[in-house]
């Protein structure tokens, strides 16, 4: 299983889902009506690293997080 | 890299990091301390850090400082810091004041636009997300 984490003021519990690859996770989220708008203006990290492709493999036990606008300081 | 819970000890910080290297010459000292405003009527600023990607971010700084024989320090709350208080202290040590005083520049903006820290106005005993001053993340909309 992948834990996706929802990071900041989304403000939402850790889920799991048995999922291959970013792809699949946004056709699972993309069904969720308090997560359309955060989608579109959040990153996502996979394991503390920053990604920029939806088909990078994922393995059980790695941790996807959803990152929110920003603002330290 | 130093993660605190609420306001920062900012003399004592800056202290140490001062003590820790000024015998190993460094030329210059560069330090920059950020300080909550009494303004919008806010009691104090609140922060969410993810500390996996946050430290990730700061290693990729300190490399990249390194190139310029320069090193970083860093230092920023966690929670609730209150009016006049502080939240954030970093400091570029540098052989060339040049450099420090480029790379302070570089590192507190990037830090604004892509350190993983998320900020609330506190008001009325509530933390409400200061969406309008938040930046997205590079690479924003990847699941959209």
């Amino acid at each position: 299983m992948v834990k996706i984490e929802f990071l900041g003021p989304i403000n939402r519990e850790a889920e799991y889902f048995n999922i291959k690859n970013l792809n699949d996770l946004a056709e699972i989220l993309k069904n969720d009506s308090e997560l359309i708008d955060w989608l579109e203006k959040s990153a996502v990290a996979i394991n503390g690293k920053l990604v920029f492709d939806r088909n990078i493999e994922l393995k059980s036990g790695d941790v996807v997080a959803i990152l929110p606008p920003v603002c330290g300081g | 890299m130093e993660l605190y819970k609420n306001g920062l000890n900012v003399p004592e910080i800056l202290t140490r990091w001062y003590e820790s290297e000024k015998l190993l010459n460094y030329g210059a000292f560069i330090p920059f301390v950020g300080i909550v405003r009494d303004e919008n009527n806010i009691s104090g600023l609140s922060f969410d850090v993810y500390e996996p990607l946050l430290k990730n971010w700061f290693e990729n700084w300190v490399s990249r400082a390194e190139k310029d024989g320069a090193k970083l320090k860093f230092a920023h709350s966690i929670g609730d810091v209150l009016v006049h208080e502080s939240s954030y202290v970093s400091a570029v040590l540098s052989p060339k004041r040049e450099v420090a005083l480029r790379l302070i520049v570089e590192f507190v903006e990037d830090f604004k636009a892509n350190a993983p820290i998320w900020k609330y106005d506190l008001i009325d005993s509530k933390r409400i997300y200061a969406e309008s001053r938040s930046k997205k993340i590079i690479g924003s909309g990847l699941l959209a």
